[in-house]
């Protein structure tokens, strides 16, 4: 029951978009959420939104999946919508009953506030459905590397990310056996009211912390023994390579971010 | 370079302890291991043969006593590393042991930390996953392994280290039958084709028997040392220790107390039914 949890979901393939450096795609979805902030009106969210559908294409990803993406959210997009709907209370009037107002503005702002989320979440989600989880720390980690100067511990950080990544369908398999152990011995996780859910996770989650220490421990000494001293002098398996065609998507990125800056900007569209 | 690969001498060693009052782990164990071999240590739970086993690559440090490894004492901290890389270990809990999320990452991790060249990397993981049987596995996630194929990955990612000697701590222990059997096979193969020395903890007989010494532990002390064949001749001392012997040794000490004239060192049951058949004629 547990196995279905999907956590930065990863399609393995191999398409342009999966084999630029991870370096470019973050930065990518960095300027694409940049420049979707500043978009103003149809012409600009349209430009983004060819740009992600080219993106999407590429990916061979499918806009089936970037909508099952759209699931969890749904609650938030509804409850975003719906608030600025009757929060914006600018231009004409079309219906009022008590504290409720609709307007053409609250409209506007509503419409584009649901657009906008749903191209940020399909954005950053053909991030991770393309980049596999180490690619994914790589990047984060190199493109993080100017902070050790400031002895911001950023190997540290990306081990331990991939170390939790690594981990989490073994604790899962863990959390599994332990239901299924207390669950034997007549333990019950499915009646009475949410307090005493929460109070029969106690003999779930017990173990299960217990267990994830042990582990820790057990971990830390086979990386000791695998000669594991820290990011100093260490080389790597697959070295990030910038190629001509990462320069390319990453110049083009900026141009798209600076088009939707002059056109919003400077003719509010 | 020394013939001996580890050479442990007089170590005592108990868990850190304010007073001093918990009893000894190891009481005064002296040990070489030479380059090349095969040895098996043997003991049931709590004879300190785990204890020792980490002693071999300086996870823990003697209280008293010294332990050479080719010839650098573990307690020299400033050469860590290259005690380290000289002799790698392997444990019971394949899962607990894989650092990355695809096999080949795992395998690489050891190189990357000892700052192998990209490429050599490369080589090396691929020369390895060889090595085990698991090159069709090299994009997998570990995960999705069986026991003996992570244990086995486990062994690959010591392997690309390119130590001169393993240790395996009771690494069939959480296995299947199947997984055993290839674990065993890997660990074998290594010894006998690329010459690595193998130091195997086990409570399991028959894969004691595969070594070509065998080490009994008892009460943190050596009991035996001697090549298989001999130290299962000693079975009234093995079983009041608690341990047992393999089947065919078994059978024969029996047919023995009974009157018939066999040997006791057959370890394969051909050998053991070659036995009882002239011993019958």
């Amino acid at each position: 029951m547990l196995k279905d949890i999907t956590l930065g979901q990863f399609f393995p393939g191999d398409t342009i978009v999966h084999r630029l450096d991870p370096r470019t795609k973050i930065l990518m979805v960095i300027i694409y959420i940049v420049a979707l902030f500043q978009a103003k009106w149809f012409v600009t969210y349209g430009i983004l939104l060819v740009f992600l559908a080219i993106a999407v294409r590429f990916s061979k990803v499918g806009a089936k999946a970037l909508m099952r993406g759209m699931k969890p959210v749904l609650f938030i997009l509804i409850f975003t919508g719906v608030l600025n709907l009757f929060y914006n209370t600018a231009g004409t009037i079309l219906w009022h009953w008590g504290i409720f107002t609709v307007t053409t503005g609250g409209i506007r702002v509503a419409f584009f506030m649901v657009i906008r989320i749903m191209m940020l979440i399909s954005g950053t989600f053909l991030l991770t459905y393309t980049t596999s989880p180490i690619l994914l720390t790589d990047g984060i980690e190199c493109l993080l590397g100017p902070l050790k100067k400031l002895r911001v511990p950023v190997h540290e950080l990306a081990m331990m990310m991939s170390i939790a990544l690594r981990f989490i369908p073994t604790l899962i398999e863990e959390t599994d056996k332990i239901m299924s152990a207390q669950k034997a011995r007549g333990a019950d996780f499915d009646s009475g009211n949410l307090i005493d859910k929460a109070k029969a996770l106690i003999p779930l989650l017990v173990p299960l912390f217990v267990s994830a220490f042990r582990r820790a421990d057990e971990l830390a000494t086979a990386m000791e023994c695998r000669c594991y001293h820290g990011g100093e002098g260490r080389t790597r398996l697959r070295q990030l390579v910038y190629t001509g065609k990462d320069w390319i998507t990453l110049i083009s990125g900026l141009a798209l971010l600076a088009v939707v800056c002059v056109l919003a900007y400077g003719f509010g569209l | 370079m020394s013939k001996e690969i580890i050479e442990i001498k007089d170590v005592t060693f108990r868990y850190p302890d304010v007073e001093k009052e918990t009893p000894l782990v190891l009481n005064g164990v002296t040990l070489a291991i030479d380059q090349g071999s095969f040895v098996a240590v043997l003991g049931h739970n709590g004879s300190g043969k785990s204890t020792l086993a980490k002693h071999m690559n300086a996870i823990y440090l003697p209280e008293g006593g010294t332990v050479y490894v080719d010839g650098i004492s573990t307690a020299e901290e400033e050469r860590l590393l290259d005690i380290r890389r000289t002799v790698g270990m392997v444990f019971q809990n394949p899962d607990n042991q894989i650092v990355a999320n695809v096999v080949e990452e795992d395998v690489a991790f050891a190189p990357e930390n000892l700052g192998v060249p990209s490429e050599e990397i490369r080589e090396r993981v691929d020369r390895t996953l060889e090595l085990v049987g698991m090159s069709k596995y090299a994009k997998h996630a570990p995960h999705l392994l069986s026991g003996g194929q992570k244990q086995r990955i486990a062994i690959a990612g010591v392997i690309a280290m390119e130590p001169r000697c393993i240790v395996l701590d009771e690494p069939t222990a959480m296995l299947d039958p199947i997984g055993r059997e290839d674990v065993l096979r890997t660990i074998t193969k290594l010894n006998r084709e690329q010459g690595i020395t193998v130091v195997l903890i086990t409570h399991h007989m028959d894969e004691a028997a595969l070594a070509d010494r065998l080490v009994v532990m008892d009460h943190g002390k050596v009991i035996q040392d001697g090549p298989p064949r001999e130290v299962f001749q000693h079975v009234e001392e093995l079983t009041r220790r608690g341990l047992t012997v393999p089947e065919t040794v078994g059978l024969l000490h029996q047919l023995r107390e009974n009157g018939v004239n066999v040997p006791l060192d057959a370890l394969s049951v051909e050998e053991c039914a070659e036995a009882i058949y002239a011993a019958l004629r």
